[in-house]
C-alpha cells in the first residue's frame, strides 16, 4: 500500500545488494558504502525535483545515524532533528527512525522518539531484505510520517515555527 | 543564598526522608536456605511446595538453582518476573532501556510513584522485598546496538548461578527488532527460549517455546498472528501505535510462566506455540519445525545438529510437505494433537486454523516493490570519500 508519488519516489533509489549488518565486518563496508550510494542519489533526486527535505550522516562505524529532516508547512520550514541506531539485526529488521525533539509530543511515536510507522512498512520491508536500505526507509517511513504527523501537529500548536531554523546550512 | 555545605546537608536530609518513604528499611523477612514444606503461616513456600506432596511436580525445591533472564520488563515482562520471584526461581536477570511513565499504569506490577525510574532499577527493588532470597541482576540497555549486544550475549553464556548459561531466557520485548536480536542471540549460543507478545491492538497474545533446531526461530518465518476476528477496516488506527490492556498481558504472563515452571521443573508438557484471541476466548496450540532455508545461520546449523542427535523424544517428527490448504476455514476451537495430517502454509509451518502469518516473503529473490531503480553499482569510491560526499551536500 505504497500511493503513487512514493512509488515513484521509491523507484529512483538505487536497490542495495550486500545483506549485511553491523557485526559482520568487511560486507557491512560494502553495505555502507552501498547505503551511502543510495542516500547520494535519493537526495540528488531531491534536490533535482526541488523536494530535498533531509540530510544525514553516520559515525565511523556506520552504526550510529544523525542529522536533519524538514518540512515545509504554509510556506515555512520546519526543521526536526532525526537519529537512529542500526541495530545487529539489520537489514532484516528495518532501521527505528526517531525524531527525539518530538517525544511525547504525538501518540504516533514509541519511547525516544522512534516513529510509528504504518502496517504496511514492515512487510513491505521483509519482502525487500537485503535490497532495502536507509533511503529506502526515509522514502517510505519518515517522508510519509512527516506528511501526516507535521501539518497535524503545527495545527494543534505542538510544533511552532522558529526563525533560525531557516538558515542552518 | 546557601552554602555548599548547607545544600551537602539539605541532600542528606532528603535522602533519608526519601528511605523512609519508599520503605528502604531492609527486606521484610530474612533470606531463607532451604525451601521447607512446613505448613504454618510463616512459609512463603508452602503452598508451592505442597506441589510435590500433590504429585504435580517431583522436586520443586530445584527451581531455587534455576536462572531466567527476562528481557523486557513492559507489561508481560514485569509480571513474568513477579511471578518467577513468587515462586522463588533462584536468579532473575533483567534487561530494559526504558523508564516507568504514568502511562504505564494501565498494566500491573509498576506503581505511580516509581515513574521516571528506569524499569529494571525500579522491578529490582520492588521484586527483592516480594522475595529476598531471589538474586536479582538488572541490566539498563538496548540489546540490539552492535555495543550492548555482546554484553547481552556473555550475560545470557554466564549468568547462571552457577556461572554457566541461563536455563531460560524469555522475551517480553514489545518490538520486532528486539526479538530478532534475542533470536539472533539464542541461536548462536544455542540457547533455549520463550518468544511471548500482545498485539498492538491488546486483544490477542501469544507464547512460542523457541529450542533451536528443534523448534522453529523466529526468523523461520514471518510473524504469526493469531486471528483476532476484527474486520481490518474497522480497525482504527489513526493516532495511535498501539493500545494495552492490563487482562490481555497477565493472561500472556501467565501462560508464559506457566510454561516456563513445566519447562524448568519437568512436570506436564510444554506448548510450542499458544496463541490467544480475546474476543473470541480462542487458544490454537500447535508444534513448530524449523524452516530449513531459514536466513538464520545458525538456525540452519542447529537444526543440522540436532538432526545429528539420536531422536529422544517422539513429539518431533519432521515431515515436508507443501499443501497450502489454508483457504477460508471457519477456525472452530480445535486441540491439535501433534498427529494431525500438516496443512501448510508458510513451507514448513504446520499452521493450525486462526494462526496466520503477519505476511508472505516471496521465496525467490525476484520482483521487488521497486524494481526500476536498479541496483547501486560498485563505487570506485572510497567509503571515507562517500561519507564525505554525503556530508558536503
Amino acid at each position: 500500500m505504497v500511493d503513487e508519488g512514493t512509488r515513484k519516489t521509491l523507484s529512483s533509489i538505487p536497490l542495495l545488494q550486500t545483506k549485511a549488518g553491523p557485526r559482520d565486518k568487511e560486507l557491512w563496508t560494502t553495505r555502507l558504502k552501498e547505503e551511502y550510494q543510495a542516500l547520494i542519489k535519493y537526495v540528488q533526486n531531491n534536490k533535482a525535483a526541488d523536494n530535498d527535505w533531509f540530510r544525514l550522516e553516520s559515525d565511523k562505524t556506520g552504526t550510529k545515524w544523525f542529522g536533519k529532516c524538514w518540512y515545509v508547512h504554509n510556506l515555512l520550514k520546519y526543521e526536526f532533528d532525526l537519529e537512529f541506531d542500526i541495530p545487529i539485526t539489520y537489514p532484516t529488521t528495518a532501521p527505528e527512525l526517531a525524531l527525539p525533539g518530538l517525544d511525547g509530543k504525538t501518540a504516533k511515536m514509541y519511547r525516544g522518539g522512534k516513529i510509528c510507522l504504518t502496517d504496511h512498512f514492515k512487510p513491505l520491508w521483509a519482502r525487500n531484505v537485503p535490497r532495502f536500505g536507509i533511503a529506502h526507509a526515509m522514502a517510505l517511513g519518515l517522508g510519509p510520517w512527516l506528511a501526516v504527523e507535521i501539518p497535524e501537529l503545527i495545527e494543534k500548536g505542538v510544533v511552532t515555527y522558529q526563525e533560525k531554523s531557516e538558515e542552518a546550512k | 543564598m546557601s552554602t555548599v555545605e548547607e545544600l551537602q546537608k539539605r541532600v542528606k536530609e532528603l535522602e533519608a526522608q526519601l528511605a523512609s518513604v519508599q520503605g528502604n528499611a531492609g527486606p521484610a523477612r530474612q533470606k531463607i536456605d532451604v525451601m521447607s514444606s512446613e505448613v504454618v503461616d510463616s512459609n512463603p513456600y508452602s503452598r508451592l511446595m505442597a506441589l510435590k506432596r500433590m504429585g504435580i511436580v517431583d522436586n520443586y525445591e530445584k527451581i531455587r538453582e534455576m536462572s531466567v533472564a527476562v528481557v523486557g520488563v513492559g507489561g508481560v515482562g514485569s509480571v513474568t518476573a513477579e511471578m518467577l520471584t513468587r515462586c522463588g526461581i533462584g536468579k532473575l536477570i533483567l534487561f530494559d532501556y526504558d523508564k516507568v511513565e504514568l502511562a504505564n499504569m494501565n498494566r500491573l506490577f509498576f506503581q505511580p510513584h516509581q515513574a521516571g525510574l528506569s524499569k529494571v532499577d525500579a522491578a529490582a527493588s520492588t521484586l527483592q522485598n516480594i522475595n529476598p532470597d531471589v538474586t536479582i541482576d538488572a541490566y539498563n540497555y538496548n540489546i540490539t546496538t552492535v555495543e550492548n549486544f555482546q554484553k547481552f550475549c556473555d550475560t545470557i553464556r554466564t549468568g547462571s548461578l552457577t556461572g554457566g548459561p541461563v536455563n531460560l531466557v524469555l522475551s517480553c520485548v514489545d518490538n520486532f527488532e528486539a526479538r530478532m536480536a534475542i533470536n539472533t542471540a539464542c541461536n548462536e549460543l544455542n540457547q533455549k527460549w520463550f518468544e511471548s507478545g500482545v498485539s498492538e491492538n491488546a486483544v490477542s497474545g501469544h507464547i512460542q517455546f523457541i529450542a533451536p533446531g528443534q523448534t522453529a526461530c523466529f526468523a523461520c518465518a514471518p510473524p504469526l498472528v493469531v486471528a483476532s476476528k476484527i474486520d481490518e477496516k474497522t480497525l482504527k488506527r489513526e493516532g495511535v501505535c498501539a493500545a494495552s490492556l492490563p487482562t490481555t498481558m497477565g493472561i500472556v504472563a501467565g501462560f508464559l510462566v506457566q510454561n516456563t515452571l513445566k519447562y524448568l521443573l519437568e512436570f506436564g508438557t510444554v506448548t510450542h506455540y499458544l496463541g490467544y484471541s480475546a474476543l473470541t476466548d480462542f487458544f490454537p496450540i500447535m508444534a513448530l519445525k524449523p524452516n530449513p532455508q531459514c536466513e538464520d545461520m545458525y538456525c540452519r546449523l542447529r537444526r543440522e545438529e540436532h538432526n545429528l542427535r539420536p531422536v529422544v523424544e517422539v513429539a518431533t517428527e519432521v515431515t515436508e510437505d507443501s499443501a497450502p490448504v489454508h483457504a477460508d476455514n471457519e477456525w472452530g476451537i480445535s486441540l491439535v494433537d501433534e498427529n494431525t495430517p500438516e496443512d501448510d502454509d508458510c513451507s514448513h509451518l504446520k499452521l493450525v486454523d486462526g494462526v496466520q502469518v503477519a505476511y508472505s516473503v516471496p521465496v525467490d529473490n525476484s520482483t521487488p516493490e521497486s524494481s526500476t531503480g536498479g541496483a547501486v553499482a560498485a563505487s570506485e569510491l572510497s567509503l571515507e570519500e562517500l561519507m564525505q560526499q554525503m556530508k558536503s551536500m
